[in-house]
């Protein structure tokens, strides 16, 4: 009996992003944020992996690419101890954490239901008001909404 | 020329507003002026508010300028499922204004930034309606013969009424102390009382209508209780009489006292007290004439 091959491995990436420390039960919101379900590049995706920081963590690896830093930034919305490694030729080249906007397009969505954004074909617009414990606030309708209602369009 | 829209109450600084309720002033002293001839205002009004939009078309009537528009939505194409961007780029290729009201809440912040025209907030769901703060301010500076250094005491729902909560942020230029007298079920919202203290602003809370707090008043704005506000109907037939104000709870009140209201009342202000030369709700709809116009004439960056 081949005992060996027992453990799946997940190849080391070449070149693209790492992004690390992701709370477990944000993993899918930020998958959502980077709109990594359209994405045709190979992904990896690990979650409720033990972590020393935060418990358990999700883990994406994304090969051959490479985000805009606002694109990133705004998973901080959800994961604000997320960590990004950028990978070129299987060296990390790049480690950084992620920081909040001031102001969030698109991305949320206002949960006031008589706010124009639910209303209108249009783009939402977020002011962020406090980068600590995370809150934002509607352009339009002016509602503030904290972290744990923020919901994801 | 320079336009700008006004949507909410904290777009204007200290001293635009100032400088409003002095050019408020000088149209109350002579409000028929041709200085809007040959321009069209459309006053859209998607949700019905007959108070508000007669006192803007009045305004614009009596400043020479030309009114379309409607006053009920299910008369317009958006009653067809149009957009209100697609309402509000055809409008604005007819008019130099647009004054809105709408249902949903930042329908005017939308409206103001795809217009080519400015825009005038008159009213957007529970949301803001700068206009009545504006005459709110008018009518206390009027009264008062400043803004500065006032107890304004607010009474009624202090939840959910949009007109206390825009009058508390405007009012925080001139070092006010508030009072707010409420139920529990609609006190004044946490977020509020902690712009108050950011802005060092003393306020002091009560859920007792009493003479002690109104005998030290300034002003007392007055609010209805609305009775669908109310999760518990119970609750609702306890206190729907607690914060009426009747004429003989002013006996022992400040020589300076105003009573603002934004009307429309229902039961919180007794009907003896209208009598009372301290009432001044029904001279404050009459100011909100010459606010609005003093309004129309700052977005469209005319001097008066």
């Amino acid at each position: 009996m081949n005992v060996e091959k027992k453990e799946l491995k997940v190849a080391a990436l070449e070149n693209g992003t790492v992004i690390d420390h992701i709370p477990s039960n944000q993993l899918f919101k930020v998958v959502s944020i980077l709109g990594l379900e359209k994405c045709p590049n190979s992904i990896t995706i690990g979650n409720n992996l033990a972590s020393k920081k935060i418990g358990r963590k999700g883990i994406i690896k994304v090969a051959d690419r490479f985000f805009k830093e606002d694109d990133l930034n705004k998973i901080a919305l959800v994961a604000p101890e997320a960590q990004i490694n950028i990978i070129r030729d299987y060296q990390v080249t790049e480690k950084r954490k992620v920081s909040l906007p001031d102001v969030v397009h698109g991305i949320i969505r206002c949960n006031n239901p008589k706010c124009i954004t639910n209303n209108e074909p249009m783009e939402t617009i977020f002011h962020v008001t406090d980068k600590v414990n995370i809150q934002v606030k509607c352009h339009y309708c002016e509602r503030s909404v904290s972290k744990d209602e923020i919901e994801i369009c | 020329m320079k336009r700008e829209s006004l949507v909410s109450i904290t777009d204007f600084s200290k001293e635009e507003i100032l400088d409003l309720l002095q050019k408020a002033s000088r149209f109350e002293a002579n409000p028929n002026q041709k200085i809007l001839e040959g321009k069209v205002v459309a006053t859209l009004f998607f949700e019905p508010s007959t108070r508000t939009r007669l006192s803007f078309e009045t305004a614009v009537n009596r400043l020479g300028g030309r009114i379309i528009g409607f006053s009920d939505a299910s008369t317009t194409s958006s009653s067809k499922g149009e957009t209100l961007k697609d309402t509000i780029m055809m409008v604005s290729n007819y008019v130099d204004l647009i004054i809105m009201r709408h249902h949903l809440e930042g329908a005017a912040r939308y409206a103001s930034e795809i217009a080519s025209v400015p825009v005038i907030n008159a009213g957007d769901g529970a949301n803001q309606h700068p206009s009545q703060t504006m005459l709110d301010l008018y009518s206390i500076y009027k009264t008062q013969g400043t803004l500065s250094n006032l107890n304004i005491t607010m009474v009624g729902d202090l939840k959910y009424g949009r007109t206390v909560h825009s009058l508390l942020m405007a009012m925080s230029h001139f070092n006010p102390t508030f009072h707010f007298v409420a139920p529990d079920e609609l006190k004044m919202p946490i977020e509020y009382k902690i712009f108050c203290e950011q802005h060092h602003i003393p306020y002091f809370e009560h859920s007792e209508f009493s003479e002690e707090v109104i005998n030290q008043a300034d002003i007392l704005y007055m609010t209805r209780v609305q009775r669908e506000r109310f999760t518990d109907l119970m609750e609702y037939e306890k206190v729907k009489n607690v914060y009426t104000l009747h004429n003989s709870m002013l006996d022992h009140s400040k020589e300076n006292l105003r009573i603002l209201h934004p009307l429309p009342r229902v039961n919180e202000i007794s009907y003896d007290v209208d009598s009372n030369p301290k009432a001044y709700y029904f001279q404050q709809a009459k100011n909100g004439l010459y606010a609005r116009q003093a309004i129309i004439c700052k977005v469209l960056g005319i001097e008066v």
